[in-house]
């Protein structure tokens, strides 16, 4: 055959269609700006009965409730082919990255589908999140020594 | 029996076996699909009631050969081998199916190019007379592929323009010795060799699959001493649109443009409004386009001589995470119209 991998990997370049980016970032900018409008509607909501502290807390676990409630559905799905990082980078795309497997692997079992599972979108979020936080904490003792 | 004749890697058959019957089956998308009333049998739910997407892709897998073996007026106990495959880790949906239906089984993994490769087959045994009755078959399920390859159904991550749609679908032809028999003769068959490119992305399949399907097309070309103007259409399995561009480039540069190349990737669904990407894949693809619209074409001679490749992509999960590139291999199964069917304008 008259190619090498070099120039295939050049010919593959050129012929792979453009993402639609304007149209992309017009979805994601309205869902994603959707997301936290509805955010700030529950958070004032929550304010009209406990202070600004305990309101962002529910403001988050309502969000989380709904995201999981919309990913059951299978409306979350729907969205997200759509949204992109406009539904991805909200919390309410953390939720769904969890309860997605969950759902998923239901058919495997409780312990050995949904409990081993759950975690294999997040995961990765949760070890190197965690491990960046020690990290920050580690440079930030350090910095009150002097 | 006259014996076939071994022309480099292509088996050209003198006395052709016959593909005497077929069926295919497929689900919702395919249902809204172009093809969608060449189909034998369609199902709106995709899980069969069972909500274990594995399971329903074996039964729908097992429906389609139920079609197939009632069309050819065969009880299940006089399929005398059955080649089958599919995309499940250890290809459970076709051992489950072969369970049920209890004949000797040969199982193949060829990704994608598994029909191409079990008609191949089924075709050398039913040539050398080993099978009367020889079964190929093959499935893929969207729900099946996706949760085992990429991500949960229910994650709404976004698909990049490479990305192709496993097809739900299914397909199951059974072919006899030639000589008499009526149905459409396989006059030769190239078992490919495979190609790496050294591509690794995993969303674009058709650019790892296109060698080697210029690699078959060109040994084949190369062993019947023809040219791509010599058939009526050539086949490939699920290259969708970046892969037949590729292809197309490709195959002028060989030398060997291609005017009447047709991907069942892009046949199957309306790319443009079905929102399938890049076009259908999986093995199921090749395999339904294959019974609904290219053998019935050839069996009232709206067309003469057709070349149908099957294209697969042979990386794992595993492969693909320790950073190796995807090999690709494809086969080609030549096809004719019976002798005794004359000539017939498509209306």
């Amino acid at each position: 055959m008259k190619l090498d991998p070099k120039r295939y990997a050049e010919m593959t370049r050129n012929a792979t269609p453009h993402s639609p980016v304007l149209k992309d970032c017009l979805w994601a900018f309205f869902v994603g700006g959707a997301i936290c409008l509805l955010g700030e509607c529950l958070r004032q909501f929550w304010l009209q009965w406990y202070d600004t502290e305990l309101a962002g807390t529910l403001t988050s676990i309502s969000l989380i409730f709904l995201s999981a409630a919309a990913t059951a559905a299978g409306w979350y799905q729907k969205l997200g082919a759509k949204a992109g990082a406009g539904t991805l980078v909200p919390i309410t795309g953390f939720a769904n990255s969890v309860v997605s497997p969950a759902v998923e692997f239901k058919a495997e079992g409780w312990v050995t589908g949904v409990g081993a599972k759950i975690f294999i979108i997040a995961g990765p979020v949760i070890a190197f999140g965690t491990l960046a936080s020690w990290v920050w904490g580690i440079l930030y003792w350090v910095s009150t020594k002097f | 029996m006259a014996m076939p004749v071994r022309s480099g890697d292509t088996l050209i058959f003198s006395t052709p076996p016959v593909v005497r019957a077929w069926a295919c089956a497929g689900g919702k998308k395919e249902a809204e699909g172009p093809l969608a009333v060449e189909f034998d049998l369609l199902f709106s739910d995709t899980s069969f009631g069972c909500g274990k997407w594995e399971k329903a892709e074996s039964l729908l897998q097992q429906k389609c050969v139920a079609r197939c073996l009632t069309k050819a007026g065969l009880d299940p106990d006089q399929v005398d081998l059955a080649f089958g495959g599919d995309l499940q880790a250890q290809c459970t949906a076709s051992n489950y199916t072969m369970r049920w239906l209890g004949a000797p089984y040969a199982g193949l993994y060829g990704a994608c190019s598994t029909m191409a490769e079990g008609l191949a087959l089924a075709a050398c045994f039913a040539a050398a007379g080993f099978a009367r009755q020889a079964l190929a078959f093959t499935s893929s399920h969207f729900c099946a592929a996706e949760r085992q390859f990429r991500t949960p159904l229910d994650y709404g991550g976004k698909r990049t323009t490479t990305a192709q749609w496993t097809a739900t679908a299914a397909g199951a032809c059974i072919l006899s010795p030639g000589g008499g028999q009526a149905g459409v003769p396989v006059t030769s068959v190239t078992f490919g060799r495979v190609q790496d490119y050294e591509v690794h992305d995993i969303n674009n399949m058709g650019a790892a699959m296109m060698p080697a399907a210029v690699s078959t097309l060109c040994h084949h070309f190369a062993d019947t001493a023809t040219r791509p103007a010599d058939y009526d259409a050539i086949f490939t399995g699920d290259l969708g649109r970046v892969g037949s561009g590729l292809l197309h480039d490709q195959m002028r540069r060989e030398g060997l443009p291609l005017e009447n190349h047709l991907d069942c990737g892009c046949l199957l669904y309306d790319v443009d409004t079905q929102q399938v990407q890049a076009g259908g894949s999986g093995a199921g693809c090749s395999a339904a386009v294959l019974c609904a619209h290219v053998l019935p074409r050839l069996m009232d001679g709206r067309w003469r001589r057709v070349l149908f490749l099957s294209t697969g992509a042979l990386m794992s999960q595993t492969t693909y995470l320790q950073g190796e590139s995807i090999p690709g291999i494809a086969h080609a199964v030549e096809l004719a119209a019976p002798d005794t069917v004359p000539a017939k304008k498509e209306a």
